[in-house]
């Protein structure tokens, strides 16, 4: 059994995920951050690694992205990084990353070196399941678990090629568009959730667009096994830029509060 | 998809997932409507009456004398709109039509690709989105006032470099939220399939024309076929009628910027290296680690860091070359070309110009060389006037 399947299975309870992009607004900050995620009751990381033209992101994470590369974020740091994270404390890490970074590295060099750092798994945002094979085979060879997205405009046929290629856990976009907070939750992720339980067993983490610990209590109500909260995290860092004590804080106070509202359903 | 989208190793479609519906409809209309017979004569009605095709091939005399060989170049030039980008706009804009979709998005650099689109969205009735950098929104403001005047709305681009790059990122993006009923009309050769095939396959008429017009005109096919590249759909356009004519040379130019020796240039395939940008493996301009450069170039609509997959690929096969000029050869062949013959050369294709220029004294005089006049310069006569005040 893979590692979130473990994971999933033991918590008994929808899993906390939230996502920070390595090296925002720079390394020892966010390292700092990522430290608070974990003792304020993260469950897993997801973390990405900053690309010059991310285009499955909006503006926050995009925003992220800029102030991590200015801070001279780089693939070969972001992994260090993550072995610092994983020397801190072993929880599940997810990757999120775009193409062209694995594709100079090395394909087999980055996983291999992912693996090394302590990492779980592997998520490219600009690979569709078309082309799982330019990652999955690698990525397993050297223990790593896949993950691939489903989004509410695939047909079964497709979902039922993401099943196939995953051996992670499936990433459900709850919307159609880019990263980013939304105010309400999209109309079309709990019946995403409900088409996914009707084709597949494999763990449901749902990602996209949740903002609030509504949202989440929502989404794990629905069914899923894991919420990932993205750029409504990577806001606090936005809105704090001057004050790193505070961006801590209210990164802290955020997960913890919704750590509390998902363990009490 | 049902294709790879492949040129060689070069292509695919490297794009989140939620795109690949959107890729596949129109991967599938394209396939549906490209040689139906009622597609293919209103399109042709279109070329003829709407965007004013064929185009002329005329003899540039005055300048060929100034170069020492005989240039003969393809007035795309004369198109409505003023560049080849309305052949391309008017295939994909019927495209849509035929597919039922009622909106339109495109990016543009230069602008030309977001006229030619707002045109097409106007004389189709169809709501039209325009991303462009800001950078370019300010450098090229007379198209933008164009493109409003046919009822598109230009949404001016902010992130990273402000130019081409940026504004396909954000035309992307809000496609991923809006493909329901929307048609993303891409400008170039490039990005993922199907847009390499789909774009070639629209802007072949300058290429089956150029050469029917040398036998024509000439007796003869040309020696060389020298075209501008950004993002390479004016160069594949004029190329692929000639792709098997195998002793006419073709020859691809980019832009050098302040020169390819330092970093203010966008020449990818001169310079770059094999990498994904947009949806495609090709040549792009990046750092060790593949983040994208930014890219500097006076003319806006080669200002892109990629290129089309099928230049990557005619460029690793030897059959085509690629090279660059600078901005002062632009600048000066802007000039020359202008008071040679009265016309005013767009500076996209001033670059193709521009290395004729360079190859002074090193061809026979009868050599024949085929040159895509992508565009007209009015668009960038104020960009002159600033380089090269008049006194
Ligand atoms: C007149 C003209 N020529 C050439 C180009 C470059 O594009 P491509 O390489 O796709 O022909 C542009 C782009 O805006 C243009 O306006």
């Amino acid at each position: 059994m893979g590692h979130y399947q473990n994971l999933f299975n033991q918590l008994n309870r929808t899993a906390l995920v939230p996502f920070f992009v390595i090296g925002d607004p720079d390394e020892e900050t966010s390292f700092e951050l990522v430290k608070t995620a974990i003792d304020s009751g993260a469950d897993v990381l997801e973390l990405g690694i900053p690309f010059s033209d991310p285009v499955a992101d909006g503006p926050t994470i995009q925003k992220a992205d800029i102030r991590a590369m200015k801070a001279k974020m780089t693939p070969a740091k972001a992994l260090a990084f993550i072995k610092r994270v994983s020397d801190y404390k072993p929880l599940p890490i997810g990757l999120l990353v775009y193409y062209n970074l694995v594709f100079q590295y090395g394909v087999e060099a980055f996983l291999a070196d992912f693996k090394e750092a302590g990492g779980t798994s592997v998520l490219v945002a600009d690979l569709s399941i078309d082309d799982a094979d330019e990652i999955a085979p690698a990525a397993t060879a050297v223990g790593l678990e896949t993950v691939f997205m489903v989004t509410p405009n695939m047909t079964d046929e497709r979902i039922q090629k993401v099943v196939e290629k995953t051996t992670g856990f499936i990433y459900t976009v709850s919307l159609l568009g880019t990263t980013g907070e939304r105010t309400g939750l999209s109309d079309r992720v709990k019946p995403l959730i409900s088409r996914l339980k009707g084709l597949t067993q494999q763990p449901i983490c749902v990602g996209f667009g949740i903002s609030t610990a509504e949202h989440a209590k929502e989404v794990a109500q629905a069914g899923a096994d894991g919420v990932i909260i993205g750029s409504r995290i990577v806001k606090f860092i936005e809105d704090n830029l001057d004050d790193t004590t505070e961006m801590k804080k209210q990164v802290g106070e955020y997960i913890d509060q919704v750590a509390k509202i998902i363990a009490r359903l | 998809m049902k294709h790879k989208g492949r040129y060689g190793t070069f292509g695919g479609f490297y794009v989140p997932e939620v795109l690949i519906p959107a890729l596949e409809d129109i991967e599938a209309g394209f396939e549906q409507y490209c040689n139906d017979p009622k597609f293919v004569e209103e399109l042709d009605d279109l070329y003829r009456n709407y965007a004013g095709r064929p185009s002329p091939l005329y003899h540039a005399k005055r300048f060929s004398e100034q170069v020492g060989f005989q240039v003969y170049v393809k007035r795309e030039d004369l198109l409505h709109g003023g560049a080849h980008k309305v052949n391309n706009a008017l295939g994909q804009g019927l495209l849509a039509k035929y597919m039922g979709k009622k909106k339109l998005i495109a990016e543009t650099g230069a602008g030309q690709h977001g006229l030619a689109t707002s045109m097409i969205g106007a004389l189709f009735g169809m709501q039209t989105k325009i991303f462009m950098g800001s950078v370019d929104v300010a450098r090229q403001n007379v198209n933008v006032h164009k493109m409003k005047l046919c009822g598109a709305e230009v949404i001016s681009v902010s992130g990273g470099t402000c130019t081409l790059k940026d504004a396909i990122n954000d035309a992307l993006r809000y496609w991923t939220s809006h493909i329901d009923d929307t048609f993303y009309l891409f400008g170039t050769a490039g990005g993922p399939h199907p847009f390499p095939t789909i774009v070639r396959h629209f802007q072949t008429p300058i290429g089956t024309e150029s050469r029917q017009q040398c036998l024509d005109q000439l007796g003869r096919l040309p020696d060389k076929v020298v075209a501008c590249v950004g993002g390479g759909s004016n160069a594949i356009g004029i190329f692929s009628s000639f792709i098997d004519d195998v002793d006419v040379e073709l020859i691809g130019v980019e832009g050098g910027g302040k020169g390819i020796e330092t970093d203010e240039h966008c020449a990818t395939l001169v310079k770059g290296s094999v990498g994904v940008l947009h949806g495609a493996q090709t040549y792009v301009l990046q750092d060790e680690n593949g983040q994208i450069h930014e890219t500097e170039c006076i003319s806006a609509g080669l200002d892109y860091p990629g290129v089309g997959p099928e230049h990557a690929y005619l460029k690793d096969s030897g059959r085509a070359e690629y090279t660059a000029v600078t901005d002062e050869q632009v600048l000066d062949v802007f000039e020359l070309f202008t008071r040679s013959e009265g016309i005013l050369p767009a500076l996209e294709s001033s670059h193709a110009l521009a290395y004729l220029v360079a190859q002074k004294g090193k061809l026979p005089k009868d050599t024949l060389v085929v040159v895509n006049l992508s565009g007209r310069g009015d668009k960038d006569v104020s960009i002159v006037e600033e380089h090269r005040p008049m006194i």
